[in-house]
């Protein structure tokens, strides 16, 4: 038996700032919510499952996706599901979900506002309780870590990610969502300081505040909601041991392992032409890049990628929304969109979008 | 209708802090305890490595693990950082190097602070070895952090059964963290207004229930509640409970009475103390108002106002 066919038929953000203290987390999230849907036509009281990804410690309100269900209409109570991670693992759970039958049409959403907290010490308490987190050891610090590695292996140097920095930040700038946009060029981005060796801040991902949501339909739907869905071929998703020092951080055999099961390097499948990464340190793409087998006639990123717009939880989700939108407008017929989450790329999601030719 | 103001955007310090209690594992308790006592110890996996810090379980075959290896104090460094700014919790507060150290017999490395006077004097490859704190309660912060000292690797561990005297059992470790938390338009105004005295709602344009108090959206039909609309301050308790139980750092005596009041105009009963009537006359229906104390940004507790009790028929949609 053929497995059903799901696709991502529409697709919103928000434009991700700095911070956004004029709104509460329903709030920021509702436009978005009514932009999804009104694209596709339908109301809330139409979608079969509803599925979001968010994290209370983020903003330190608990239970926070409870009051962002206000903002989808969740009375009379809706079938409904919340991962506390990124939304693109919330988007899994609603394509698994299509594919038993039981749904034909699913809403995906996240959300996260960074700004209330410091996020490089709120993603400390994601570590191991026992040996990393008493260390308080942050984010962009263990991402400098797995940068130097991957310069000591001689994958990169710090030029080169300068040059990772400054090719998404002008991508960008065609991207009307993003937070940071334009870029000085690579050499003159090596004049700042460090902010953790080997990493600068150029190097880093933005902290700000923003929402995303997509549309999944199955079959006939999908055709019905959309001119050009952007069919999923497959989606995995895979987690390397937790132990930082266990790992060869300058290899992700999760996302080659996911990439595989996603269908990847299937023999019969023609080439990606678009891979929208979840990179949200320079380096990480380096490492993406080459575990993804992306050769140089894949654009990478052409929104920017995290390197534009970070907004924690809804960034990964917004990789394949953005790789989506692509085959929506015929941009790309074959794309590969990637999110992460933990430190130093520690879990992985791939996924393959196709448009119909 | 009233037009919703620009509410003024309210922020408040918010700390989140919990000393979480954690309890060992056989593998974990020995290596803690083992630091206490200033000794390393790894655990050997099936494929004969030697994991530190160790686990309870084999990362590939997910069994149970126990063979404990005494690992040196001296190590490599395989990768490493400059963090020129140290953060609240970590290691050192002077600038220092994050590093992973593979320790001598294991084949794994440990994340730990590197004390040393710059970047140019690290890199990865040198040696280093423990520095243990003066005081040590068997943690990972019972490595103070490393230092760097040359040495020739040692690569053989020695088998070592994990038994120590007193043995720890589990770690108690605190974590806070510090928010500037706003509520957001709808609750920024709902605030804005209870420092008048004023209790407002907002109403769904599309289904028309009030909301008290706001939360920005219908969770009906999804969209926001922008209008403004004053209810109360009267209002009808729907349904309460007898607290018996003292809360801890709350000024009140027990049993109290705690209720949901739908405040006339109100399409949804918020939370309330129903003082000014003994505990076990408050009843369903019972008619209160909000009492305000000289300074108080919200009502301190609601009291009956005399008249005679709502009918059921009232208030039965708002249970």
């Amino acid at each position: 038996m053929n497995p059903r066919r799901v696709a991502v038929v529409a697709f919103a953000q928000t434009r991700h700032r700095r911070r956004s203290a004029e709104l509460s987390e329903v709030e920021m999230l509702m436009p978005v919510l009514h932009e999804v849907l009104a694209a596709v036509g339908l109301r809330t009281g139409e979608i079969d499952f509803t599925c979001s990804g968010s994290a209370d410690y983020l903003a330190g309100r608990a239970f926070s996706f409870t009051m962002a269900l206000d903002g989808v209409g969740a009375w009379p109570p809706i079938s409904e599901s919340h991962v506390e991670t990124d939304g693109a693992w919330a988007l899994y759970e609603a394509w698994v979900k299509l594919l038993t039958g039981e749904a034909d049409t699913a809403l995906v959403y996240s959300y996260g506002k960074s700004s209330p907290g410091q996020l490089r010490d709120v993603l400390t308490r994601q570590l191991d309780p026992y040996y990393l987190a008493p260390l308080w050891p942050d984010s962009v610090s263990l991402a400098a870590l797995q940068a130097q590695a991957l310069i000591d292996e001689g994958a990169t140097d710090e030029r080169a990610l300068a040059g990772v920095a400054a090719r998404s930040r002008c991508a960008a700038e065609h991207n009307p969502h993003a937070q940071l946009a334009g870029s000085a060029a690579p050499d003159a981005l090596l004049d700042d300081p460090y902010l953790v060796r080997p990493l600068r801040r150029h190097d880093c991902p933005p902290i700000g505040d923003g929402a995303a949501a997509v549309v999944l339909a199955a079959e006939d739907t999908a055709r019905r909601l959309c001119p050009r869905p952007a069919w999923i071929r497959g989606i995995d998703h895979r987690i390397e041991p937790h132990g930082l020092g266990v790992r060869d951080l300058t290899r992700s055999p999760s996302t080659r392992l996911a990439a595989r099961h996603a269908g990847l390097f299937d023999d019969d499948a023609p080439p990606v032409d678009t891979a929208e990464l979840h990179a949200p340190f320079t380096s990480q793409e380096v490492i993406l890049r080459r575990e993804l087998r992306l050769d140089d006639d894949v654009r990478v990123n052409p929104s920017g990628g995290a390197l534009a717009a970070n907004p924690m939880m809804a960034a990964g989700l917004i990789r394949l929304g953005e790789a989506a939108a692509r085959i929506h407008r015929g941009e790309s017929h074959r794309a590969v969109a990637h999110a992460t989450s933990g430190p130093c790329l520690q879990h992985n999601l791939v996924a393959v979008l196709e448009g119909e030719a | 209708m009233t037009p919703a103001p620009a509410p003024e955007v309210l922020s408040a310090p918010l700390a989140v802090e919990f000393p979480f209690t954690r309890s060992l594992g056989p593998v974990q308790s020995a290596f803690l305890t083992g630091l206490r006592e200033r000794t390393v110890l790894g655990v050997r996996t099936a494929d004969g490595r030697v994991l530190l810090p160790p686990v309870e379980y084999d990362p590939v075959t997910a069994e149970e693990i126990r063979d404990l290896v005494e690992v040196g104090t001296a190590g490599t460094v395989t990768t490493w950082a400059w963090n020129p700014a140290p953060r609240r919790g970590q290691p050192l507060t002077t600038p220092f190097a994050w590093a992973l150290v593979r320790l001598d017999g294991a084949d794994t490395a440990l994340l730990h602070a590197l004390d040393a006077p710059g970047p140019d004097a690290v890199r990865t490859g040198m040696r280093v070895r423990v520095r243990w704190a003066g005081e040590r309660t068997g943690a990972i912060t019972d490595i103070a952090c490393f230092e760097p000292y040359e040495s020739e690797p040692d690569p053989r561990g020695a088998p070592h059964d994990g038994e120590f005297a007193d043995p720890v059992r589990g770690i108690v470790a605190p974590a806070r963290l510090d928010y500037v938390y706003s509520p957001g338009r709808a609750q920024s105004r709902y605030i804005a207004a209870l420092a008048g005295r004023r209790t407002m709602g907002e109403r769904c344009p599309s289904c028309r229930k009030v909301y008290v108090p706001p939360r920005g959206a219908c969770p009906t039909c999804g969209v926001a509640t922008e209008e403004q609309v004053e209810v109360g301050p009267r209002g009808t308790v729907t349904t309460f409970c007898i607290v018996n139980i003292k809360a801890k750092n709350l000024d009140i005596e027990v049993p109290y009475v705690y209720a949901h009041i739908a405040l006339d105009g109100a399409d949804l009963a918020l939370h309330g103390r129903i003082g000014g009537i003994p505990y076990d006359q408050v009843r369903m229906g019972l008619r209160v108002e909000p009492v305000w104390t000289e300074g108080g940004r919200y009502p301190d507790h609601y009291r009956p106002t005399g008249e005679p009790d709502a009918d059921y028929d009232t208030y039965k949609e708002l249970l």
